[in-house]
């Protein structure tokens, strides 16, 4: 795939329709000459090396490369780069600090929640929009919520027990019955 | 794949937008939630000169019911809003079945009623919840506004009835006649598929009896389907089981559905009477209950 991105003077004129864009990508600024169809997968991948977003399909199907758009999981091939300026992104690896594991990253670990791992990081940003909003999901709820991102490998079940998993260790007087 | 080569315009009102398309003279297209038009233009289905981004336009992201009991839904409110709106919930049981059903979680986290009823795909779930309600899309030109009933909007499989010069700022639905009652019911073979067959129903209910009815079909033709005759069979007769198995056999009767890859026709028939007959017995049984 040919590079749609390079760097130029801002004041370059030329015919193709290219913008400056700033996004937020884990908390940091960072910022982008772009032609305007690139799309938001693209500047992650390629602009700003974070390739731990992955793009599976190409055609809006799969989730494997599901970002936080403010907060909330889209996929990242279906929206233009243009579209993310002025906004924040979170992507898998502003989960954690390099050499941690966040919660969700620990119950993937923790319950085999990963076999080729392609759909994984999809898998962990709808899981964590799912946490933050509601951090004590049933097992209904985490199917609903994650029943944007296909995986092939691992039949899903251990996915939910390591959202499961995440949930228990990031609120630990949940799912507890209350005894009075 | 990346789509083709395209001026890009975020404006900040629906003035400056329509000011845009104006001048794109036709080459121009407005961007939503871009579900349908990114996967258009990446595969080459769609390649305008121009992007006209209404993202940016936040006078249009709303969703209320007015104090008629209207309810007016902004072009920039998301499939996921609806899905979580209390308003739905409370007032229009409808849309709320439908919003969780279209697409998945993800898409529905960017995809916009207004946009699905622009696109105009004969598959498309809110296209049959609108025309059950008898919903309109209020366009805005250069020269104001107009009405456009949802059932004179989709003017084809995707061709809608604006202007190059208008955009879709808001679908209305008018307010009831009476209590409003109804269901949406959709096969689909997986999450995120369209529908194998979906049955809109939306009834106002007073007195025992319907003062209107209203049931639109998905995926059973080459356009959204209206079936006003087995509408008509309830406003007549009310809800009884005779009435309830007419309506269900005049809707599946009504339906024009093809064999393809999600069903055989007889299948998707089928699928429309159980669905009708479905819903129609729920609101019977829980205005019994409430009895
Ligand atoms: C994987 C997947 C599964 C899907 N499944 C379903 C499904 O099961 N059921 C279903 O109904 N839909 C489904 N969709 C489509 C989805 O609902 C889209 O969100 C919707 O069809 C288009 O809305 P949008 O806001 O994304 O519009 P866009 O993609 O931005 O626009 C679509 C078209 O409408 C025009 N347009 C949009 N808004 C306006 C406006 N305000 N004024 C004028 N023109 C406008 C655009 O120019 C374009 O031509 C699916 C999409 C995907 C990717
Ligand atoms: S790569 Fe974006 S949904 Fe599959
Ligand atoms: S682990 Fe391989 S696709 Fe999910």
């Amino acid at each position: 795939m040919g590079s749609l991105f390079e760097v130029v003077p801002a004041d370059t004129q030329d015919e193709v329709p290219r913008r400056r864009v700033t996004v937020t990508v884990n908390g940091t600024p960072m910022s982008a000459v772009i032609e305007t169809r690139l799309l938001l997968v693209h500047l992650l991948r390629q602009a700003f090396k974070l390739t731990g977003t992955h793009m599976g399909c190409d055609t809006t199907h799969c989730g494997a490369c599901t970002v936080l758009f403010d907060g909330k999981p889209v996929k990242s091939c279906t929206m233009l780069a243009v579209q993310a300026d002025g906004h924040e992104i979170t992507t898998v690896e502003g989960l954690a600090g390099p050499s941690e594991l966040h919660p969700i990253q620990e119950g993937f670990k923790e319950e085999h929640g990963l076999q080729c791992g392609f759909c994984t990081p999809g898998m962990m940003l709808s899981a964590k929009a799912l946490l933050d909003r509601n951090p004590d999901p049933d097992e209904d709820e985490i199917r609903w919520a994650l029943s944007g991102n296909l995986c092939r490998c691992t039949g899903y079940q251990n996915i939910v027990k390591s959202v499961q998993w995440a949930a228990r260790k990031m609120n630990p007087q949940q799912g507890q019955e209350v005894s009075e | 794949m990346y789509p083709p080569r395209f001026e890009y315009e975020a404006p900040e009102t629906v003035a400056e937008a329509v000011g845009l398309l104006v001048e794109g003279h036709g080459s121009a297209k407005v961007l939503a939630g871009g579900q349908s038009l990114i996967p258009m233009m990446k595969t080459r289905f769609a390649s305008p000169e121009m992007l006209v981004d209404i993202n940016g336009i936040s006078d249009l992201e709303y969703h209320r019911r007015d104090a008629d009991g209207s309810i007016r839904v902004g072009a920039l409110c998301r499939h996921a809003t609806l899905e979580q709106s209390q308003v739905l919930a409370d007032h229009q049981p409808t849309m709320a079945a439908a919003s969780a059903l279209v697409a998945d979680p993800i898409v529905r986290n960017r995809g916009t009623l207004v946009g699905s009823l622009c696109h105009a795909d004969p598959q498309g779930d809110w296209a049959a919840v609108m025309a059950s309600l008898g919903a309109s899309v209020i366009a805005q030109g250069p020269t104001g506004e107009r009405v456009i009933p949802v059932q004179e909007f989709a003017v084809g499989p995707f061709q809608n009835a604006l202007a190059y010069d208008e955009i879709a700022v808001a679908a209305v639905v008018p307010p009831p006649k009476g209590k409003p009652e109804g269901g949406y019911l959709k096969m689909e073979r997986r999450v995120g598929d369209f529908a194998t067959a979906g049955v809109a129903v939306s009834l106002d209910r007073s007195a025992g009896g319907v003062a209107r009815a209203g049931i639109a079909l998905t995926g059973v033709g080459p356009r959204t389907i209206v079936a006003e005759e087995a509408a008509a069979i309830l406003v007549e007769r009310g809800l009884d089981p005779d009435s309830i198995a007419e309506a269900a056999r005049a809707a599946a009767g009504a339906a024009q559905p093809k064999t393809d890859h999600r069903g055989t026709a007889e299948y998707k028939r089928h699928l429309v009477e159980v669905f009708t007959s479905r819903i129609l017995k729920r609101i019977a049984g829980s205005s019994e209950e409430a009895a």
